[in-house]
């Protein structure tokens, strides 16, 4: 019967996981420092879990709609539908042996795709499911997005020097000249939202789009932006048809050609992480985030029900974390359709496009937003 | 001793070993290859340092600009570039070595006494934690603009010149046979007349 007492406190303190749990911890009989010990990996391994997952689906989704793309029927024996067959891949990858060339680099060869994934897995850091559902809230927010994943090239270059194989050298440089050019234009429509929220941290961006439901999302004041993003976001997860680096008719496989068994996997999951992040990202900056279409106080409003009720936050939170994956999902979904309708670029035109075209455009539209805002403080976050 | 402060310790003592160790890794290895992507890693450690000191912006900045940008574009340069050669023997090494190790040495003795003989004020100032985007902002717009604008300058300067560096028409004359060059085809793309040293 302790627990009736800290759930009324959850109830007036709204949806506070970390105090619930501590108060359920200390209740066990333990000091608040060990408490808040306990607590402290709980989000990470969650949000690790989430991604993986995330992944998982990600993969099933990828082989079910580019079998419907070209009318097959796509892997439908591993569970129902085929769900298992992403298992099946990890299955296949888990026991395949762990082959390092002879004329390798050992050392760099090993730690490429490790530099690769953990970028990736540590910008997971700041992706908001809800108000409070994010590992922090730290005020640099969207920005570390942006630092960390200019690390990545860095594990690319990496592994493409160290396979010692010219393909891979090549897909190496690809990689890494691919990921300088879009990070401009990207950091530029990044600019573009931050300056109409007046903030870095995500969960201001999205509660500056909260408003009016779907008719304040970012997606209306910045459409500009929001191509320009999604087109970079595409070309820094390289994929198609901005998949240069590992272009398989021209590179064998870019970076990735001696890599087998788990260190490809990690090669594979850091691609498609990154894919499910860059959409939650698109969601967050430009789509609501966990924003329901009609704003959710509305509806209570409607129904006659106090937003503070414990019932009515805990459905507003379901809400806010199914309509997140959702959005994302929906990217995801174009991304892969992207993917097996349009024709991979060259890459002389891949550059032209990032440095003649997109970064004029970004610094364009970053000015019209600066100006938009001085001019019409109250649309544009004065 | 709180866990807060022993976790910073330690990251404190392993950010400062990887710092050392790296940036002397850096200097001292044969393989320029290992010695950028150790340079990688020195950047790191520094921005992780900067995060310990309540700087998060500029641990960020730091891992954008230097890891992101530079380091990637020095091992861009190297791997471009990276053709095995045995270097010529420079007279003299074993006297250049150590009168280098003299001058580092003198300049770490004179940095440590600095670093000792400064009144540093202890504790320093109270950190402004999320408020420290806007301070520089402000900053950087008030009494650090000169600075600001002369490193843009600066910058500008640096791409014009290694535009004009790279840029081909500055060639008047064909390689080959001394005659001058018609510059209206070098601005033609795919025309292989300038740098075409076939007789004709």
């Amino acid at each position: 019967m302790v627990t009736i007492p800290a759930l009324a406190q959850v109830a007036q303190v709204g949806l506070d996981l970390e105090g619930s749990f501590e108060l359920a911890m200390r209740s066990l009989g333990l000091s608040p420092g060990a408490a808040h010990l306990l607590w402290l990996p709980l989000p990470m391994v969650l949000v690790l879990v989430a991604a993986v997952v995330g992944v998982l689906v990600n993969v099933w989704l990828e082989r079910k709609i580019s079998a419907a793309v070209q009318q097959r029927i796509g892997p439908e024996y591993a569970g129902a539908l085929g769900v298992l067959q992403p298992m099946a891949d990890g299955m296949k990858l888990l026991f395949k042996e762990d082959v390092i060339p002879a004329r390798a680099d050992g050392l760099l060869f090993t730690l490429g795709p490790v530099l690769v994934l953990v970028p990736v897995i540590l910008s997971w850091l700041v992706v908001p499911f809800g108000q409070n559902l994010l590992i922090s809230n730290v005020g640099i927010g969207i920005f570390l997005w942006i630092a960390l994943s200019s690390i990545q090239p860095i594990g690319l270059l990496m592994s493409g020097y160290a396979s010692n194989n010219k393909y891979s050298l090549l897909g190496g440089l690809r990689a890494a000249a691919q990921s300088i050019s879009y990070e401009i234009p990207l950091a530029l429509a990044v600019l573009a939202v931050v300056m109409m929220s007046n903030s870095l941290s995500t969960v201001d961006i999205v509660n500056q789009q909260s408003g009016a439901g779907i008719l304040s999302w970012n997606i209306w004041r910045q459409p500009v932006g929001f191509v320009i993003f999604w087109i970079c976001a595409l070309a820094e997860c390289e994929r198609l048809p901005f998949d240069l680096p590992e272009a398989e008719e021209e590179l064998v496989a870019g970076y990735q050609t001696e890599y087998s068994g788990m260190k490809f996997a990690l090669f594979y999951l850091g691609s498609y992480i990154n894919l499910v992040l860059s959409a939650l990202l698109v969601s967050v900056l430009y789509l609501g985030g966990w924003g329901f279409p009609v704003p959710v106080e509305w509806l209570a409003g409607w129904l006659g029900q106090s937003v503070d009720a414990p019932l009515v936050q805990l459905i507003t939170a379901s809400v806010g974390i199914v309509m997140t994956v959702l959005k994302a999902y929906l990217l995801v979904f174009f991304a892969i359709l992207l993917r097996w309708t349009v024709p991979r670029v060259r890459i002389d035109q891949l550059l032209d496009l990032g440095w003649k075209f997109l970064l004029p455009i970004a610094l364009v539209n970053l000015l019209v937003t600066a100006s938009l805002k001085l001019a019409f403080p109250m649309a544009f976050g004065g | 001793m709180t866990i807060a402060s022993t976790t910073q310790l330690i990251c404190f003592v392993v950010l400062s070993a990887t710092l050392v160790l790296g940036s002397l890794g850096v200097v001292l290895l044969p393989n320029i290859v290992y010695s950028a992507f150790l340079l990688g890693g020195v950047f790191l450690s520094v921005a992780g340092l900067y995060l310990m000191l309540n700087a998060s912006f500029v641990a960020a900045a730091q891992v954008l600009v230097y890891v992101g940008a530079v380091n990637v574009l020095i091992l861009f340069a190297i791997m471009l570039v990276n053709k095995k050669e045995t270097l010529q023997a420079i007279p003299g090494l074993a006297l250049r070595r150590v009168l280098s190790g003299a001058v580092c040495a003198g300049l770490f003795a004179l940095l440590i006494r600095v670093a000792f003989t400064t009144p540093w004020p202890l504790p320093g100032p109270e950190p402004v934690g999320e408020d420290a985007t806007i301070r520089i902002g402000e900053h950087l717009f008030s009494d650090y603009l000169l600075p600001f604008e002369l490193a843009s300058v600066l910058l500008l300067i640096a791409m014009i010149g290694a535009i004009v560096l790279a840029r081909r028409d500055v060639i008047s004359s064909d390689i080959a046979t001394g005659d001058p060059v018609d510059q209206g085809l070098i601005e033609k793309a795919r025309t292989p007349l300038l740098l075409d040293r076939t007789p004709r």
